[in-house]
């Protein structure tokens, strides 16, 4: 298992500096350059490509960036707000893409756990079907169309909560995104804790703590939900990093000051490290969920760690 | 041995049997067919199977309405899509037929700050004979017209990048998962750089890079999402290589080719199939996202997701602007999502549902 753990930290480690290595590559395959200011003139651009270090040759700026991102510094900003040093920048947008995002996750998980549970309880029934309807429309329409329509009524018609964020209402107006954005999950979850929960109540392991004489919630959350989990955790994970970037659209609607506004600004106006550190921050979010999901993975069920040792 | 054939030759020639000799036996009662258990072809199999499901069927239904009016809907009137009048901007639907009830006749509630105003700008500008079914925009134009057109630009972007996809992302776990080994790892390695890559950044940066339009949405699209295809394809590969047929066939000194592509592909057909409709949607959805960012279709075009993002600018006055095209989308992306649902349960009723 430690050899395993070691190999897999190791896979992810390389596969992040590969594409820390590709998005530097685009970057400067990028047309134009980050001081496209009209006023300045070709030498004052030679000047601000040496103060920055952008004129050494891409390998060069790629071993550099490599050292200072290993000491905690991932450059300044060129353009969007100049000379700030980007974890600054992002500093004070994470925690808002985070904060809905997570709140996202959390009612998504908590509700599709739910529905599917319901679903899967009373498999052939009225509440079956409505959870399978509730689950198709959630994942087949678009977050945003949930976003419109929920702000449309709740911020406009019954003016419940606010139409646009603002961090004095901070609870208030994170309610309306993060539903929007829990739609799809909660779809997803909800379909998958079905469709596995039905698989686990049809085992005979199930039967036989029946006959043991277990019964009620015991049953259910001890013997049966347990079981169930373990796949809907893979199913969680990339849902969790694709709610905290993917969320793009819902920000701009509810004009929320995230992360995903700051990449769109970032590579319109061609601000490198912006950019690179902002996708690399995303990457190594999704590689890191992976890893620990994998590993979580061995760890609660033994079956798939004993398959694993014969790699 | 000779003299025996020889013999046998002789009593062979001696007779040669006539058609008389032969009489049909009259059994016709004696003959039953099995109509429990008839053998079926597999196709025949899956079509019962996805028209026995009323949701699937439903969903095949709106898809083929919503390209039949994609195709012939702009035509239907005497608009086209970049028709700007700006004498006529934000009219509100009027249908001729439906106006006599009350509904559709050209009339919206304006809220002011003195209260709420019905308005009726075809009365007030004296266009009695003009009819915008689903009423104007901004620019004068008509939004029937632009819904249909736009519903083709999205749906014409949607299924190529899906083919395509299906195209690259096939084959290329197909090899991977043939070959194993050092390939399999190589390819692995690529694809989860590659996945790792926030799709926000390649599909921008493409777009920066190259002209944006069509073209280059559906390359985008292509680049980012024949992942999943892959993986498909390799997991279905890795199921089926160890079989006997498999083997069979490289015994009989087929090469890797004929093997991927004439013996296993088709028996994965199915997934793939499915994974194309369940594509489809994902792709109509990134191209709504990328107009709705701002990097979509270029003026005076559009597609869905771009009339979904000017709508969003008047929503909350003029909302019946935003309404058509949502309702489209929304309707193109539940019922591809049914069909590919129906389609997973006909082609492999075993398959847990997921």
């Amino acid at each position: 298992m430690k050899k395993y753990t070691l190999k897999r930290i190791g896979t992810s480690l390389f596969t992040l500096l590969a594409i820390l290595l590709v998005l530097f590559i685009l970057m400067h395959l990028m047309p134009g350059s980050p001081f496209n200011d009209e006023k300045l003139n070709d030498d004052q651009r030679t000047v601000l490509y040496e103060k920055y270090g952008l004129d050494q040759p891409v390998p060069v700026q790629f071993v550099k960036y490599v050292g200072n991102m290993l000491r905690g510094d991932m450059g300044v900003s060129y353009n969007i707000s100049k000379n700030t040093p980007i974890l600054q920048l992002i500093e004070s947008r994470l925690p808002i893409s985070i904060r809905i995002g997570g709140c996202a996750v959390l009612i998504g998980a908590v509700a599709g756990l739910l529905l599917g549970l319901l679903a899967a309880l009373k498999h052939d029934t009225i509440w079956d079907s409505l959870a399978t309807v509730i689950s198709v429309i959630g994942v087949s329409v678009p977050s945003y169309v949930f976003a419109l329509a929920l702000s449309y009524y709740f911020g406009f018609k019954l003016r419940w909560f606010p139409m646009l964020f603002s961090a004095d209402t901070l609870f208030k107006s994170s309610v309306l995104p993060s539903v929007s954005l829990s739609m799809f999950t909660m779809a997803s979850i909800a379909r998958f804790t079905r469709s596995e929960m039905l698989e686990v109540l049809g085992s005979d392991y199930m039967l036989l703590a029946e006959s043991k004489g277990v019964s009620g919630p015991a049953l259910i959350f001890r013997h049966a939900l347990r079981n169930a989990l373990i796949p809907i955790i893979t199913v969680l994970a990339p849902l969790i990093v694709d709610l905290m970037t993917g969320s793009l659209v819902v920000e701009k609607i509810f004009s929320i000051p995230g992360v995903g506004s700051l990449l769109v600004n970032a590579i319109q106006s061609n601000d490198y490290n912006v950019v690179i550190a902002l996708s690399f921050i995303y990457s190594a979010m999704y590689i890191g969920i992976m890893l620990v999901v994998d590993i979580l993975y061995g760890i609660i069920d033994p079956r798939i760690r004993l398959a694993k040792k014969g790699d | 041995m000779k003299k025996k054939v020889a013999v046998a030759a002789e009593a062979t020639a001696a007779y040669i049997p006539v058609d008389t000799d032969f009489k049909w036996k009259e059994n016709a009662g004696d003959i039953s067919i099995d109509e429990n258990f008839v053998a079926q072809n597999f196709w025949h199999d899956v079509f019962v199977r996805f028209f026995r499901k009323t949701s699937a069927v439903i969903g095949l239904l709106l898809i083929i309405l919503i390209t039949v009016f994609a195709i012939i809907g702009p035509g239907m009137n005497d608009f086209g899509y970049s028709d700007q009048y700006l004498s006529q901007k934000n009219f509100a639907p009027r249908v001729k037929a439906l106006e006599k009830f009350g509904i559709f006749d050209g009339t919206e509630t304006m809220k002011t700050t003195t209260g709420k105003t019905q308005v009726n700008y075809y009365q007030e500008k004296d266009m009695n004979d003009l009819y915008y079914w689903f009423g104007s925009d901004n620019f004068g134009r008509d939004i029937w017209t632009r819904t249909w057109s736009g519903a083709r630009v999205s749906l014409i972007i949607a299924v190529a990048a899906a083919l395509i996809d299906m195209i690259i992302g096939m084959s290329y776990g197909l090899i991977s998962g043939y070959f194993g080994g050092k390939t399999d790892m190589l390819m692995q390695r690529f694809l989860e750089v590659a996945n790792g890559i926030p799709r926000l950044v390649i599909v921008t940066l493409l777009l920066l890079v190259l002209k944006p339009g069509m073209l280059t949405i559906i390359f985008a699209l292509m680049l980012t999402e024949w992942v999943g295809m892959s993986r498909i394809a390799r997991a279905e590969m890795l199921k089926l290589k160890e079989q006997e047929f498999v083997l069979a066939s490289r015994t009989l000194g087929a090469n890797s080719f004929f093997i991927i592509f004439k013996e296993v592909l088709p028996n994965i057909i199915g997934p793939i199939i499915t994974q194309v409709m369940f594509s489809i949607p994902t792709a109509i959805f990134t191209e709504a996202f990328l107009s709705f960012v701002g990097l979509g279709i270029p003026v005076p075009q559009c597609s869905l997701g771009s009339l979904i993002s000017d709508g969003f600018n008047s929503f909350t006055t003029h909302s019946y602007q935003i309404i058509p095209p949502i309702i489209v989308m929304a309707l193109l992306m539940l019922s591809f999502n049914l069909v590919a649902d129906g389609l997973r349960e006909a082609l492999d009723p075993k398959l847990k549902e997921m």
